[in-house]
């Protein structure tokens, strides 16, 4: 037979053990002063996406050749494209205009994984707050690009695979190419170090 | 009544009535109460919200707020700034006049309990005879502004949720009332000031005659903090409210002001209730012994009220939400009972108090904790028996 309130003084003494305890006991705390600290990043973590580009250049060695797949499966229709064209009207396999509108966009990473070219990453910024909610959350293609090295820098292990599988499918291409004219040069060899 | 330390504030309310003519004066020693009243307990409250959220966060392992000021020990004032900036929204078809009225019958009847509440040596604004039952009388008058506040806003959750609210503190407050009862029925008196007079004095020579240190007292306080939880909506019963489920019940249709209003008015409840239970039972202003009378009497009472304060934090920071069911049936089938068979613990100890024979005060304990031990074993017993752990089963869903 348990005596009537016996579980309810057991939970007052282990909250007063908490309150106690969090004084002389730092570890116990739970949480971490946001602004001043911060947790460490997680190799996971994902919120929204941007654009890698090799090398130095951020226009000239973007991945991205405007094919517009990310853009149809995209749910939230957040992605917008225009495919670059020259002086004739001939398709650049570069886009003129890369917009996300983050405010739109939910995360989900469908973008990243229908890309066939790998161009499209997740990236872990969640400090967006901004004075603008329209025009300020609209990122353009300046926004978005970001070198291949910080695509290393938020998922290592995800872009040291990446870089595998694109060398080997350029040495493959390669190969093959060889009997006729030198390869052209987009998509350059992905490379963690800027080019410079 | 020599000591001038105690009698500081006494002293300085005569000097300044007496500055005025005579035919002012009443008025003037009555205003002068009211705003020593409000003011001291309007900070109290600003602290107690400070207090409240330190504690809770430390009780959870948290550091609580600490971004404004020192401390942050401002967080009451950011807190009141935002209360008071924010848009004040009036639904389109709420009742406007009531909407209006229902967050000042919240508070205005709180506040005039506090008149009858004796807060140290000669320091009460009315020494009303009927003191316990004006308290209660008052204290009533907060159902009528909840049941204002859901009725007016015209929504059926603000309306449910008043409802719910409405039977939890009708249910509590029949314990609070048979609990306090022992009191008046052993003192013979219903003046808050007559009944912390009764416990002047001291057992052997230095502990006090505080109701508590007798069996029945003591269970008549557990019952009267349980049921003073109940009646101020404080955790384990907070349903009314019940943040993280019904969002707010009654308070749905509230915002800025009128919502800092209320709640004002939960705190100031919870001080006077809690203010009451020390006059009743710890001695009000009294010293608990006899070597300790030389701190001022105002300074027992705020000690007292802020221990009581500081053990409602830690409930709330202790105890789940409990179900309206659950709710009911503790009322009924567990604290009314207690209440009336502690009232035949009082009345055995207070007829007793004739015996003279040898060891009668211990017979006189004994028989007055079996009287409220017994009942309280086998309630215990019969109700914990039937509770069902385990997965619910539902009537009608699948």
């Amino acid at each position: 037979m348990s005596l009537l309130g016996v579980g309810l003084l057991k939970g007052m003494v282990e909250t007063a053990r908490n309150f106690v305890g969090s004084y002389h006991d730092p570890s116990r705390l739970t949480t971490v002063q946001y602004p001043e600290e911060r947790l460490a990043p997680k190799e996971n973590a994902r919120n929204f996406p941007f654009l890698v580009y090799d090398g130095a250049d951020s226009e000239r060695g973007l991945r991205c050749v405007a094919c517009k797949i990310c853009e149809k499966e995209c749910p939230p229709q957040c992605i917008y494209i225009v495919l670059e064209r020259d002086a004739k009207g001939k398709p650049q396999k570069h886009p003129k205009v890369f917009d996300i509108d983050i405010s739109v966009c939910m995360s989900c990473q469908i973008c990243v994984e229908v890309c066939p070219f790998d161009a499209i990453k997740m990236d872990t910024e969640f400090e967006l707050s901004r004075a603008d909610r329209f025009g300020g959350l609209l990122l353009r293609k300046p926004d978005l690009a970001k070198p291949n090295v910080h695509y290393h820098r938020l998922h290592p292990t995800e872009a040291a695979e990446v870089d595998a599988r694109l060398a080997a499918e350029q040495a493959k291409a390669a190969a093959k190419a060889k009997p006729a004219s030198p390869p052209p040069p987009k998509p350059a060899a992905p490379t963690i170090a800027p080019a410079a | 009544m020599a000591n001038p330390l105690d009698q500081l504030f006494v002293l300085l309310k005569q000097w300044l009535v007496a500055l005025l003519p005579v035919g002012l004066q009443p008025l003037l020693s009555m205003v002068l109460s009211a705003a020593a009243i409000i003011a001291v307990f309007a900070s109290l409250f600003a602290v107690t919200t400070l207090l409240e959220r330190k504690g809770l966060g430390r009780l959870q392992n948290r550091l609580g707020p600490n971004r404004t000021g020192p401390f942050g020990i401002l967080q009451p004032l950011a807190d009141g700034l935002k209360m008071l900036t924010k848009e004040d929204i009036v639904p389109e078809a709420a009742d406007q006049v009531v909407h209006f009225l229902a967050p000042l019958v919240m508070v205005v009847p709180v506040l005039t309990a506090y008149a009858v509440l004796p807060m140290g040596r000669n320091m009460v604004a009315v020494d009303f005879d009927g003191g316990v039952l004006f308290f209660f009388a008052v204290g009533a008058s907060t159902e009528l502004s909840v049941f204002m506040a859901g009725w007016a806003s015209r929504n059926k959750y603000s309306l449910l949720g008043a409802m719910r609210a409405i039977a939890q503190m009708i249910s509590y407050e029949v314990p609070l009332v048979l609990a306090s009862v022992t009191v008046v029925m052993t003192v013979g008196s219903l003046s808050l000031v007559r009944i912390v007079q009764s416990q002047s004095g001291y057992h052997w020579g230095w502990l006090a005659r505080w109701h508590v240190f007798t069996p029945w007292g003591l269970a008549g306080l557990l019952l009267f903090l349980i049921a003073a939880a109940a009646e101020c909506n404080r955790t384990p019963f907070d349903i009314p409210e019940g943040e993280s489920e019904i969002i707010a019940g009654h308070l749905v249709e509230y915002s800025g002001f009128k919502y800092a209003l209320f709640f004002l008015g939960e705190y100031l409840g919870m001080f006077a209730v809690s203010s009451l239970g020390i006059s009743l039972f710890l001695g009000g202003w009294e010293a608990p012994v006899s070597f300790l009378t030389w701190i001022p009497s105002y300074v027992w009472f705020f000690g007292k009220l802020l221990g009581f304060i500081s053990l409602f934090i830690w409930l709330r920071g202790t105890l789940p939400r409990l179900r309206t069911d659950q709710l009911m049936n503790f009322a009924w089938k567990f604290l009314l009972p207690m209440t009336l068979v502690n009232l035949v613990a009082a009345a055995g100890w207070h007829f007793s108090a004739g015996w003279s024979f040898p060891g009668a005060l211990a017979w006189r304990w004994l028989f007055s904790a079996a009287v409220v031990g017994v009942p309280y074993l086998a309630l215990g017993h019969a109700l914990a028996g039937r509770v069902h752990l385990g997965p619910r089963s539902y009537r009608y869903a699948t």
